[in-house]
Order: C-alpha cells, then structure tokens, then sequence
C-alpha cells in the first residue's frame, strides 16, 4: 500500500504538470491518441526482448510526429487525423500481440485498466525518474513552453526552433502515458492528465499556478481514490478518476472567479 | 532596407501568392491592404519562413530575413491567440524578451526594464498582475504592441493590429507608429480599414494574390486598381 500511495502522488504531480500544457494548447485529445498508440509498442518490445515502457514510449511518440506529418502536409483537421492514429494504432498492438511470437504474454486489460494497487519497486523507481526528468525539463524552459504553448507562430516568428519544443512535449506525454499505465492504465490515464489541470484552471490565472494547484488536486485524488478503492473493493484506476472528476465539478460550480453557481451570469 | 523578390506561395494546386516584388525603406509604414484571401497574411508568414511551399527571396540589409529573425517583431492575427490562456500582461510582454534572454536563464534587469517602459509607453502597466483574459480587445492589441516595442526589433510586422479595437488604442498605435518611424524602423500593417487612417501610412501594398499596386495613397487607391483588388466598385468597399 506504501509503493501504492508514493506512486498515486507522483503521478498526480506528473500528470497535472504535463496535463496543463496540454489544456492550454488544447491538445486534451492527443493524450488521449498517444495513451492508445502506446499500444502498437509494446508486442514489438516483447518481442526484440526490450522493455515495455521503452516500446510505449517510441510508439507514443511515432504517433504524434505521424500526426503532425499529416496534418502539415494536407487539408485534414486535426481531430479525425487524431482518431485514425488512435484506431490505427491500438490495431497494430492488438494485431502485433497474436502475430509476434511471445507477445501474447502481455496482459491486456491490466495494460487497459491498470492497478495500482500491484505496483512494484521498479515500477516506483520508473515513475520517481519520469517525474523528476520532465519536472526539471518544465523548470529549464518554462519560459520557452509559455510562450510556445500561447502563441506558436509568434515564437516561431521570433526565431524559435518550435519544433523541439513540439517534440519535447509529446515525448513528455508518452513519457507520463508510459507511467501511468500500472496504475491507471490507457482508458483512463486521458482522466488523470486533464483533470487536475482542468479543475486548477478554474481557480487561478497563471500556468505555473495551474501547475501547482493541478499537482496537489491530482495528488489527493490518487490517494482518496486508492482509499476508496481499497474500502469499497471498486477498481482503483476508476475510483482515482471518479475523485478527480468530483473535484473538477466542484470547481467548475463553485469556483469564486468561473464558477457556474457564483457567477450569477444567468439571472431570472 | 527591407527587399522582396520573387516570393510565391502554392498549396498544392492553389496559388496564395504570385511573383510578390516590393522593397521598404527605414522609416517607413506600409500598410497591406487586400480583400479577404488575398494573401495579406501569407505574405507576412512566407517573409518570415513560416510557409514551407513559399519561394523566394526576401533580404533585411542584404542578408535572408529568416536568418536575422531577433530583428523582427511580430504582431499576430488576433485569431491566432487564445486569449483565455492562463498568462498575466507582464508575462506576455515579457516573451519578447525570450530569445533574448537564452536558455537556462532568468531576464536580466535591463530585460525587465525594457518591458516595463514598453508596458508603460502603451498604457498597460498598472494592469501588469491582470490576466489577459480580463481585457478589452483594444488592450489585449496594446499588450501585443509592447511586446513588440520590447523587442527593439529594426522591423515590425503586425497583422491587423486594428481589429477590435477602440479609438483610444487605434490613436495610441498610430502615435507609437510615428515614434518608430522617427527611429527608423520598418513597418508593414495588414489593414482592412479604408477609411480616413489610410493618411497614416507612407506607402500602400495592394494585393490579391499577386501585387495589384503599390505607392504613395493616391498612386494605388485609384478606382481601377480598387476594382481589380476587390472586384467590386469603389462605393461598395468604402461602406
């Protein structure tokens, strides 16, 4: 229960600081293609005997320079090129596991649904390093991020290489859907990225406020939802998510500044 | 002095720009007018090397604009911006300074100050702690223009800086145009505003596609180029 709870708050950290930029560049759905296309990763990796996350994590990010690639080169929108990538993708995974020899071992509904409550020493370290990587990547250039996240081709207008800073976040999507997947798994992990952020970006009016705030919010849904789930024997992926989003629509119906309920927009 | 040769921008079988030829002088304002469509914005992106498929020459003093981009100050459409963004005024302004600055590294105070005086010149320093999202569009235009100032950039692009704005902020513009002027800068405004602010600008870039015309105000806004540009009469454009 001990590695559970340490995991639950570093990946509420790492997915609200992660989520957030993806708020902001509106980008909620890519978290979600990349959580699928990590799929395609791992029967490969099973199969040239590397480790699972390293294959997640290439596949993660294969999938977003396909995207890119895509939609800078034709006249598709950006949302159905995303839900191809995603069909497209979890197909290759789900075809690789019954074709590649060995890869029928990987148990897909753990992968799908996670467990929080299995998780390992290993695993622990892995997300511990994650964390502290993109923490101190989001530390190091945060000011390049804000300004590309707000406005993309003004940077790249000022000289930017904006193409990094693209890569550099998708890589550190793939890198948290990589940590995510023992504890919450690919449905769910979409939940823990956006959530928190979503429900700080109610409350404050700054991105490094979102930050903050997201990672505690994120934190204490891991930990109430890992309590819940333990005390009423319910799925711990699910009841991490169901907390996260009660706590969104508190903000959202009560927040002092956007709240549905204390803004008075509609009055009678 | 600012040179355009030669620039053409396709989209696979789709023309946005033809054969653009133009050269601009320090210290002056040009402003870029043109129907919806008629490559106004293209022209500024394929400039700047944001449009792969542009071809072409464009020089700042004799060397390729694209590599001497810390001295360009760009103005984006205000539909390029989300301005529910969580940012403050000051964090805005202060991304001019960005490159500048350079990686691992906090603004110095010289950076700070900068923004300060260019927050200031604007009108928007006391609002420096407010959200973006809390303002008028005519401030927002104005926090977009000091982070432009902030830049010291030799030249300034600005892609219709006026829309939804107020008159307080057009005459703020205008004023802060002058003074760049007078320091001799180069400035290209995209513009859909035909009416008396046209005796603002030095020079005029008719556009659809390709150059229709381009000169002093009486040189380019007669009826026939008017009518090739927009391909419809004068009244109807004026109204």
């Amino acid at each position: 229960m001990r590695n559970a709870l340490t995991m639950g708050i570093l990946l509420g950290v790492l997915c609200a600081v992660v989520g957030s930029y993806m708020i902001v560049q509106q980008m909620g759905m890519m978290g979600d293609m990349i959580a699928h296309s990590v799929m395609a990763g791992l029967p490969v990796a099973v199969y040239l005997r590397l480790p699972l996350s390293l294959g997640a994590l290439v596949a993660g990010v294969v999938s977003a320079v396909v995207l890119a690639g895509i939609e800078s080169q034709s006249r598709l929108k950006v949302d159905s090129v995303m839900a191809l990538i995603l069909a497209s993708f979890l197909a290759i995974g789900t075809t690789l596991v019954t074709i590649l020899p060995g890869a029928n071992r990987i148990d897909v509904i753990h992968i799908l649904f996670g467990n929080i409550l299995g998780v390992n020493r290993s695993d622990l370290m892995l997300t511990f390093s994650i964390t502290l990587i993109i923490l101190i990547g989001v530390w190091l250039f945060y000011k390049e991020l804000l300004f590309y996240t707000f406005d993309p081709i003004g940077a790249q207008a000022g000289g930017m290489q904006v193409r990094w800073y693209y890569l550099g976040i998708v890589t550190a999507i793939s890198l948290t859907v990589v940590a995510s997947l023992q504890t919450v798994g690919v449905l769910l992990v979409i939940a823990m990225l956006v959530a928190p952020g979503m429900t700080a970006y109610l409350l404050v009016k700054e991105l490094h406020q979102m930050m903050i705030l997201g990672s505690c919010l994120g934190a204490f849904a891991s930990v109430v939802g890992m309590y819940l789930s333990y005390y009423l024997d319910i799925p711990s992926g699910s009841a991490i998510v169901l907390v996260a989003f009660g706590l969104f629509l508190l903000a959202f119906l009560f927040s002092p500044t956007q709240g549905v309920l204390t803004q008075r927009r509609w009055k009678l | 002095m600012l040179l355009v040769q030669n620039l053409s921008v396709s989209y696979r079988s789709f023309t946005a720009l033809n054969d653009v030829n133009c050269t601009f002088d320090a210290g002056e304002l040009v402003g870029i007018f043109g129907p919806n469509g008629s490559g106004k914005s293209t022209l500024i992106k394929a400039m700047l090397g944001l449009i792969r498929s542009a071809r072409g020459t464009v020089l700042l003093k004799g060397k390729p604009l694209i590599h001497q981009l810390s001295q360009v100050a760009y103005v984006p459409q205000r539909s390029q911006i989300d301005w529910d963004y969580p940012v403050t005024v000051w964090n805005v302004a202060m991304m001019s300074r960005t490159l500048e600055t350079g990686l691992f590294r906090r603004p110095s105070r010289q950076s700070r100050e900068r923004v300060k005086a260019a927050l200031e010149r604007v009108g928007m320093y006391e609002y420096r702690d407010r959200s973006i999202s809390d303002l008028s569009g005519g401030q927002q235009q104005r926090v977009f223009l000091a982070r432009a100032l902030a830049k010291e950039a030799k030249l300034l692009l600005l892609d219709e800086p006026f829309a939804a704005v107020d008159r307080k902020t057009e005459s703020i513009m205008f004023e802060i145009f002058s003074e760049l002027k007078a320091q001799s800068k180069i400035l290209l405004v995209i513009s859909h505003d035909l009416s008396e602010t046209l005796g603002h600008y030095d020079r005029m870039l008719l556009l659809n596609k390709r150059v229709i015309a381009q000169g002093s105000r009486h040189e380019v806004m007669t009826k026939d180029n008017l009518l090739a540009a927009y391909d419809a009469p004068v009244w109807s454009i004026a109204a």
